[in-house]
């Protein structure tokens, strides 16, 4: 038995299917199917575009494996993991934001800023620089253990009974300064192809990437995004102070623990397939609550503008762009100023 | 009366029932204690106010008693169970409490706020069902709020502010309210309006009131019984005209006092004379 119903207050239509219920405010759901749409579009556009057009219809048609041998690969072998990497880890980075900023309850609170992404290139340039030729294995995994063993020294550094987010941004900004003179140092003792090497890979890019990055993360995120939308619910109340939360029943150490260690999870999965592209974590949320309009990032529209925003960079960058820039560089140039213009045209302040 | 140690246990009017105990709790930040071997009892109907000078210890004890911090020795009994053994989220659904100075996140509504005090009552699966929006339009109603159940809390005044919190510790539906300090800078028109809400919860709702306050005379006019404390020690318990004793303003407020009856509602009133000391 469904029941709709509207009413006046607090805001959203209200269903009940039996002993289910919940509020649903429309925009809450317009904005992330908007977002899917823009990716299946952005990713559509993307199959047939670069170096080599091919049409609507023999993209359609390879994509269910006919067509000739060139733009079956092409599409299937080339283009298709490309993107599907990068939604993927937009969409990883983008929940990944808005589970810390929601969590340490600062907007500044993203990988970013805390030092993960910095301590996963530390682990990435020193498997380029020390391990000589950058194999396709080894750096992805050394990202990997770099952005996991930031965050866990993160989480161990930040803990004082629970997490402050103050101290949390602190411990974070201190982190990073860490890992950029760990980077540093190792680029200037490297040899230039694998210093050119490196800074592509710091920059964040999606240039080569198979199908062998796409299917790891996508296992990551099939177990870490449902385990991020379950803590939704109770980080509607962790938002509040610490004594405010825990009067509403909230178990607040382990709820934050978990948060906290979802998002380093997602984060690592991202950095790991693509290096750490700039900003996403960091601004799209940001984006996201102002187009919901709600009190706190939504952890599905940011996930899915997250995606949107590579997948939509990286197009540029393959076909308008005369150069074929890392994806970084750009989901950094169109990501901030479009905060700013946010930040300036609303009424919000930059807090959560 | 007044008891001038914490050897005895106060026992405070009500129905008798006892819903809220502490047991000689000694509560400590880190390695600074602030409460030392206190007992205190509170009866179910109750209306306690807790006084005493700044950094007095009487927050803190607050804290204890919602389950916020754990004692360093002694405990804490909901209904005689020890709290702390106590599943956070069954002591949310039996006491609720208001920290000093809430803060709500930016952007978020009132009825968005009182909404997310019926978070101990929902589950992922049951998040808003029929119990939930009647307890959350009541609350709203009896606190004067719906008609700013559409604004975001962080436009409201001090005043509304303060009413849309208690509606949301309302809506969460305890029967034990604990309210740290829910004055503070309000002013006097707005300090009353909310004590007069809160009086009106343990009228009419048959609320357990515990509230901190500073103001002593207003805390004689609402408050049922009160709880003076002085450097984490319990030192005078009974009704406002037991407790607000002219030595009793000497020895723990270092303030030399008349108390004259209150032209209106006949409680003790604390007319400063100046300081000792």
């Amino acid at each position: 038995m469904t029941t709709t119903e509207r009413v006046g207050r607090p805001g959203g239509t209200v269903v009940r299917v039996g002993p289910v219920s919940g509020r649903v405010r429309w925009r809450q759901v317009a904005v992330p199917l908007g977002a899917a749409v823009a990716v299946v579009l952005l990713s559509a556009v993307s199959l047939g575009r670069g170096d080599f057009p091919i049409g609507l219809t023999d993209v359609l048609r390879a994509l269910v494996g006919l067509g000739e041998q060139t733009q079956r690969f092409i599409v299937l072998e080339l283009r298709a993991p490309r993107i599907a990497v990068g939604a993927l880890v937009g969409l990883a980075l983008g929940v990944a934001g808005a589970l810390f900023q929601t969590s340490a309850r600062n907007p500044l609170a993203s990988p970013d800023v805390l030092g993960i992404t910095q301590g996963a290139s530390v682990g990435a340039v020193a498997a380029i620089v020390l391990g000589g030729t950058a194999s396709g294995i080894g750096v992805p995994l050394a990202a990997l253990l770099g952005a996991l063993g930031t965050g866990l020294l993160l989480l161990l550094l930040a803990w004082r009974a629970g997490i402050d987010g103050y101290r949390l941004v602190l411990v974070g900004i201190a982190l990073w300064a860490v890992a950029a003179a760990l980077v540093d140092w190792l680029l200037t003792r490297a040899e230039i192809y694998d210093a050119a090497s490196a800074y592509v890979w710091i920059t964040g890019s999606l240039n080569a990437r198979t199908w062998s990055e796409a299917v790891p993360l996508l296992v990551a995120l099939a177990v870490l995004l449902p385990a991020a939308l379950a803590c939704s619910r109770v980080l509607g109340v962790v938002q509040f102070g610490d004594d405010t939360a825990r009067g509403l029943g909230v178990r607040l150490v382990p709820t934050q623990a978990v948060v906290v260690l979802v998002a380093v999870g997602l984060t690592a999965a991202a950095v790991a397939a693509a290096g750490p592209i700039a900003y996403v974590a960091l601004v799209v949320p940001q984006v996201a609550i102002r187009l919901t309009g709600g009190s706190r990032p939504p952890l599905l529209a940011s996930g899915l503008l997250g995606a949107a925003l590579v997948v939509g960079a990286d197009l540029l960058t393959r076909t308008v762009l005369p150069q074929a820039l890392p994806v970084g560089v750009l989901t950094a140039a169109v990501g901030a100023p479009y905060l700013l213009w946010l930040l300036v045209r609303g009424r919000r302040r930059s807090t959560l | 009366m007044t008891v001038n140690s914490a050897t005895t246990t106060p026992t405070l009017p009500g129905t008798g029932t006892v819903r809220l105990a502490a047991e000689s709790v000694s509560l400590a930040y880190d390695d600074r204690v602030v409460v030392r071997d206190l007992d205190l009892e509170l009866t179910d109907g109750s209306f306690t106010a807790v006084v005493g000078p700044n950094g007095c210890g009487k927050s803190t004890l607050l804290r204890a008693l919602g389950r916020l911090l754990r004692p360093v020795s002694g405990q804490v009994l909901l209904d005689g169970r020890a709290i702390a053994r106590t599943p956070t989220r069954e002591v949310a659904r039996v006491l609720g409490l208001l920290p000093q100075t809430p803060v709500a996140p930016e952007g978020l509504t009132v009825g968005d706020l009182v909404a997310r005090g019926r978070h101990p009552h929902q589950s992922w699966l049951r998040q808003w069902s029929r119990d939930d929006e009647a307890a959350v339009a009541e609350a709203l109603t009896w606190t004067d709020m719906a008609d700013l159940a559409d604004r975001p809390v962080d436009e409201l005044s001090g005043g509304q502010r303060q009413r849309a919190w208690i509606s949301m510790a309302l809506a969460q539906g305890t029967d034990l309210l604990l309210l740290d300090e829910p004055t503070t800078y309000l002013d006097l028109s707005h300090q009353i309006d909310v004590l007069e809400l809160v009086a009106r919860l343990h009228a009419e709702r048959g609320r357990t009131v515990v509230v901190v306050l500073h103001d002593l005379n207003l805390a004689a006019r609402y408050a049922q019984r009160l709880v003076a404390m002085d450097d984490g020690a319990l030192v005078a318990s009974g009704t406002p005209a037991e407790v607000l004793t002219e030595q009793l303003l000497a020895d723990v407020f270092d303030l030399e006092a008349r108390i004259v009856p209150d032209p209106v509602a006949g409680t003790p009133m604390v007319v400063p004379v100046r300081r000792l000391r």
